[in-house]
């Protein structure tokens, strides 16, 4: 860990402001991410700038959307009655993260900013590009089980750990964020990015802005909607494979799908193709069935995760028969 | 000790003794004494697996604030104990030479400890770590155990002596196998398992004088590291404490003193302050010991009507390039079941690793994982019950040792453990049992270890209100020693437990062996014992010779104390201990005794039995496990307290759970370093993976075994857990997994 300068921001203007002249300085929010990286030497940031007295915790039901102020705790999110009645699917994808003590500090902007967990990222004497550019990828041919099917590049093959961000993406969410020239909204599928040849870029967020909130639109999704989370273990443990799966319904015909799959890529991985196969077709495992196969199109394993070729369209389908009351 | 030994009416089971101390706080671990002046070290470890030390660049480390010395082979003070050449004197646990920390620029392992930043405070010591810079000479490394596995060999210990538990090992016909009507052959493999107790390794390092040595140490055995210290430092023992009131668990990684504590006391001495030094979670892995990984292969023969005929039996677990570390992996093949033909072969695979250290049920649990899954596995080809394939190859005696057992309740256990777990809703053929999409399976899964004692000594003190003190040098990790003991005090002596102390965890106490291989209760148990008895007697001295007349004749069992006061075969004696000190004009009487292992040892095979049952749910798509229900039987000779028994029983479970389902320290081999690394990685078993635990002692004390009748059952409480599960999981899904640990990948 290096020395680094602390300081403490009470408006998102003056938080915006902690970062002007420094590459260096990071927000730090419940920082169960940042200072574990900082403790393993993986980040160094000079400054930090602690946003959590920001009033950008509230959650409500603004005109047609509800908004969630990016300070809000992710349990907070999770018991809320409006996500609850509203956007089960998020709730569901927050409880199935991490555990109850980190789901109490962790907000929703250091979710979508938390970095991959990666073995190669973790340990400075390994090789790996989003740390360090240039210096290879070691999952590449390493140990490469918990890495990405989809959208990898010969420069990373990490995946966005996040539960919550996978629920966001389906529901079709946008981000809020603010920097010195004012705010500006970005839709959530655009927010993560691919690896490509900049790996050490997670998403679009620049160096001086600020998440602000995420905004949600009111949708039809909330009667048959489910999270649906392969881990090592019951709880506390990163997905092998997650899905989240909505479904609009006119009674066993899907008038609207929302498909996404967490654990296959450098970012939250929205299915569209097996969505809009989906469309128009009466609930049944078959139908789900087929609607995985289209998911899985274009995906590419690697030494140790061809396992997820497998495991990925089964947790497509049982998500998919979860929501739509078939179990 | 009689059979009733806890069947009093008015037996309450005893809450932890130092249970409160825990929780709120005030029980004081290794890294909590904070001394006057004391200095914190931080461990640099190398990032290479095998190589030499070509530069360290520690120029911004020593500027760094804070920073009292940046010590490595280069600067180190010599240790008197490290002969250039020659062996390092602490106590070889394993064959070898333990790793000399500081002593010169070899790599023999990924994170081996090669510099310590000694600094004022904790965070300043971390910083300046960051800074130190250090360059190698690389060497091509081996750390692949499948890869390298011709090149295993025959352990020393099994060269030197052919009836090593390590040698080569056969009985009857060595191709006995061949002609069997029934042939089973598989291979299984058990990843490499990190301890990983709660509490991180650490040590306060304290020279009182130049030649006079304190540690706070998280350690198993006080003794051995005084010894061992003593040693290394060649000063003499009496001259060397070590403190370790409380261990935050330890699970075996306290039963060998590492590099760590060597380095902190090296600081100690170079900056002359007392140095505190943890270790971090990572280090864990690398600094501290582990089980080992083990490539097994059996054979099994059998006749159709599954009566066993033979046992072929090998196996090859990684140590390091510099220590020959075995374990008894393969001991209880030769012992558990009635097969006429027995061979084992063990061999050992020295690696670029560290070494690795028992981990509980050591070497047993690895074993029983291939042996209690190929039983398994035999059974359902011969559509046979599992269990009425063990009870139809059963031993009424030690086919290994030729002697008799001192006892074996094993069947107990079988019958009790079918009727918990609800075993007639198992069926034989597997994939037949749903619960909605879950496929449920049944399955089963013996255990046994040796029931091992050693010397102990206790001290023993009685003052005239009736408060019994005692001080035993034993150290407790966990199981609830002084619980334990003081039930043992209360149950010979009559004084409520209330009343008595058992101080632990020192070495300026009396001697003890090292709290592992389920010896302490065995061990400890009955010097506790014969200084209770010892301290009776001197009251019925004290009596008699006052011209008490109803004491001239009496024995230590007559005699009870109950309130204070002396009871005669159950009777008043009107005789309270308040009158009996004054008449003497003392203030207490006080013993020492010590207790050893008798000739009965020569005579019977020792062993505490178990059997554990589980029942899981898999899901057919997922691949997801859980566990529903574990029941766990043991034959442990006395319970002496059941609380902390069951406690022990229910970890032991949990951490099998973790063997069978989670628990795998990967390697990335072409860096010979560890991927999963923390807890975030290397999954142990959390709530959610933990169902119901039902425990059945069959509490039969073994009076042949010692004078407490108790057997030891840290060690059967994990040990065939994992086969348990694994079996169930075949039960449930037909699909056999000889690689551990189960998880979904291996079974959609
Ligand atoms: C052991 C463990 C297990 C876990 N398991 C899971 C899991 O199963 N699923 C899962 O989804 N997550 C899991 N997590 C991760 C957890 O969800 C994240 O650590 C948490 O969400 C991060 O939030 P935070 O507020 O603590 O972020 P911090 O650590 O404070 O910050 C993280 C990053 O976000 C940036 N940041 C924070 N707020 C803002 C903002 N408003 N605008 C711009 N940048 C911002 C910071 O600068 C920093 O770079 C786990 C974590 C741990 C330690």
């Amino acid at each position: 860990m290096i020395q680094f300068q602390y300081e403490r921001a009470a408006t998102t203007k003056a938080a915006i402001n902690g970062l002007a002249n420094s590459t260096h300085a990071k927000f730090i929010a419940g920082g169960t991410n940042l200072v574990d990286l900082m403790k393993r030497n993986v980040m160094a940031p000079t400054k930090l700038v602690d946003i959590n007295r920001v009033p950008l915790k509230d959650i409500q039901q603004l005109n047609g959307k509800i908004s969630i102020g990016a300070l809000a705790l992710n349990s907070q999110v999770a018991d809320h009655p409006l996500i609850l009645e509203k956007h089960p699917l998020l709730s569901q994808a927050l409880n199935a993260g991490a555990s109850a003590q980190i789901r109490n500090m962790a907000t929703v902007g250091g979710n979508m900013m938390q970095r991959t967990r990666c073995p190669y990222f973790y340990d400075t004497a390994l090789p790996c590009n989003k740390r360090e550019p240039g210096s290879g990828c070691g999952a590449l041919e390493g140990v490469n089980r918990m890495h990405a099917i989809f959208g990898t590049s010969e420069q990373c093959i990490a995946v966005h750990p996040s539960d919550m961000c996978i629920a966001l993406v389906a529901l079709d969410a946008s981000v809020i964020v603010a920097g010195p020239k004012g705010e500006r909204r970005i839709p959530f599928e655009e927010f993560h990015r691919l690896p490509g040849n900049q790996p050490e870029k997670d998403n679009v967020l620049q160096n001086n802005e600020m998440i602000i909130s995420v905004e949600i639109p009111d949708n039809e999704l909330s009667k048959n909607a489910h999270y649906f989370k392969v881990r090592d273990r019951a709880s506390y443990a990163f997905a092998l494979v997650s899905v989240a799966a909505a479904l609009t319904m006119d009674g066993k015909v899907i008038r609207d799908a929302r498909l996404a799959m967490g654990g296959v890529a450098h970012k939250p991985w929205r299915l569209r193709e097996a969505e809009r196969s989906l469309a128009g077709k009466t609930v049944s495992e078959e139908t789900f069935r087929q609607a995985a196969e289209i998911a899985m199109q274009g995906a590419k394993a690697f030494k140790y995760n061809a396992f997820k070729l497998k495991l990925g369209p089964n947790v497509i389908v049982e998500a998919l028969k979860n929501a739509a009351g078939l179990v | 000790m009689t059979e009733a030994f806890f069947d009093k009416k008015d037996y309450k089971p005893l809450d932890r003794v130092d249970g409160r101390l825990k929780v709120t706080g005030t029980a004081r671990y290794s890294a909590e004494y904070a001394l006057p002046n004391m200095a914190y070290a931080v461990l640099v470890g190398s990032s290479i697996a095998k190589g030499t030390i070509k530069s360290i660049d520690s120029k911004a480390a020593e500027r760094a604030p804070g920073v009292l010395a940046v010590i490595s082979h280069l600067n180190a003070i010599k240790v008197p104990g490290y002969q250039p050449k020659g062996e390092h004197p602490s106590e070889p646990s394993t064959q070898g030479q333990p790793l000399r920390v500081f002593f010169d620029n070899k790599i023999v392992s990924n994170d081996q400890p090669i510099v310590a930043v000694v600094a004022t405070s904790f965070e300043k010591a971390r910083h300046a770590a960051t800074l130190v810079k250090i360059q190698y000479h690389k060497e091509e490394h081996q750390t692949n155990l499948e890869a390298n596995s011709e090149k295993a060999v025959l352990p020393a210990s099994g060269k030197k002596n052919p009836k090593s538990p390590t040698a080569d090992y056969d009985r009857g016909q060595k191709d006995a196998f061949e002609s069997a009507a029934v042939k089973f052959e598989a291979e299984y493999v058990l990843p490499t398992e990190v301890h990983n107790p709660m509490e991180l390794q650490a040590i306060t390092a304290h020279w009182e004088a130049d030649d006079k040595l304190t540690v706070y140490d998280k350690v198993q055995g006080t003794k051995m590291t005084q010894k061992n210290f003593a040693k290394e430092w060649n000063i003499p023992e009496a001259n060397v404490k070590c403190i370790a009131t409380f261990v935050g668990g330890a699970f075996g990684n306290g039963l060998h003193n590492w590099p760590h504590e060597t380095a902190a006391i090296i600081a100690a001495k170079q900056v002359k302050r007392p140095v505190k030094l943890v270790l971090t979670r990572e280090q864990m892995f690398t600094m501290v010991g582990y089980r080992p990984r083990t490539w097994q292969k059996i054979q099994i023969g059998a006749s159709k009507d599954g009566k066993l005929v033979a046992i072929n039996h090998q196996s090859i677990g990684q140590t390091s390039s510099y220590e020959e570390f075995t374990e008894s992996t393969l001991q209880q093949t030769r012992m558990m079941y009635a097969s006429p033909n027995v061979s084992t072969r063990y061999r050992i695979l020295p690696l670029n690793v560290a070494t690795p250290i028992w981990m509980r049920g050591p070497g047993e649990a690895t074993g029983a994982f291939a042996l209690e899954s190929a039983m398994d596995e035999v059974a359902h080809a011969i559509g046979m019950d599992p269990v009425d394939f063990r009870l139809l190859n059963y031993t009424e005696s030690d086919p290994d040792k030729n002697m008799p057992w001192s006892t074996k309740y094993l069947r107990e256990c079988y019958e009790e453990g079918k009727k918990r777990i609800g075993w007639e809703n198992r069926k034989l053929k597997p994939g037949l049992v749903r619960d909605g999409e879950w496929l449920v399976g049944y399955g089963m899964g013996t255990g046994t270890f040796g029931a091992n004692r050693n010397s102990a000594t206790v001290h023993a003190a009685l003052d005239r209100e009736g408060n019994l003190v005692m001080h035993c040098a034993i150290t407790d990790i966990g199981p609830g020693t002084g619980t334990a003991m003081v039930q043992i005090a209360s149950n010979t002596t009559g004084i409520s437990t209330g009343n008595i102390t058992f101080h632990l965890g020192s070495s300026e106490f009396p001697n003890a062996g090292l709290q592992g291989g389920s010896s302490t209760v065995n061990s400890v148990g009955p010097a506790v014992l014969a200084a209770c008895n010892a301290l009776k007697e001197q009251l019925i001295t004290m009596a008699a010779a006052k011209g008490n007349t109803a004491f001239s004749s009496a024995k230590p069992d007559d005699l009870m104390i109950d309130n204070n006061e002396l009871q005669l075969g159950g009777k008043s004696s009107k005789t309270t201990l308040g009158d009996l000190f004054k008449q003497n004009n003392m203030e207490k009487i006080e013993t020492t005794n010590e207790s050893k292992p008798d000739e009965n040892r020569n005579k019977y095979s020792m062993n505490a039995f178990s059997m554990h049952f589980a029942k899981v749910h898999v899901h057919p798509f997922t691949g997801q496990v859980q566990v529903k229900k574990i029941v766990c039987c043991a034959d442990a000779g006395t319970i002496v307290s059941p609380k902390t028994a069951a406690s022990q029983m229910i970890g032991g479970a949990t951490g099998g759970i973790g063997m069978a389902l989670t628990e795998d320290a990967v390697m990335d081999h072409r860096f010979g370093r560890y991927v999963t690394k923390d807890f975030a990685d290397y999954h142990v078993p959390v709530n959610a993976d933990v169902p119901e635990i039902d425990v059945y002692f069959v509490n039969k004390p073994d009076l042949l075994a010692d004078p407490v009748g108790s057997k030891g059952l840290g060690e059967i409480a994990i040990i065939g857990v994992a086969p348990a599960i694994g079996n169930a999981v075949f039960n449930a899904t037909g699909k056999r997994i000889r690689e551990l640990p189960i998880t979904p990948d291996k079974l959609i």
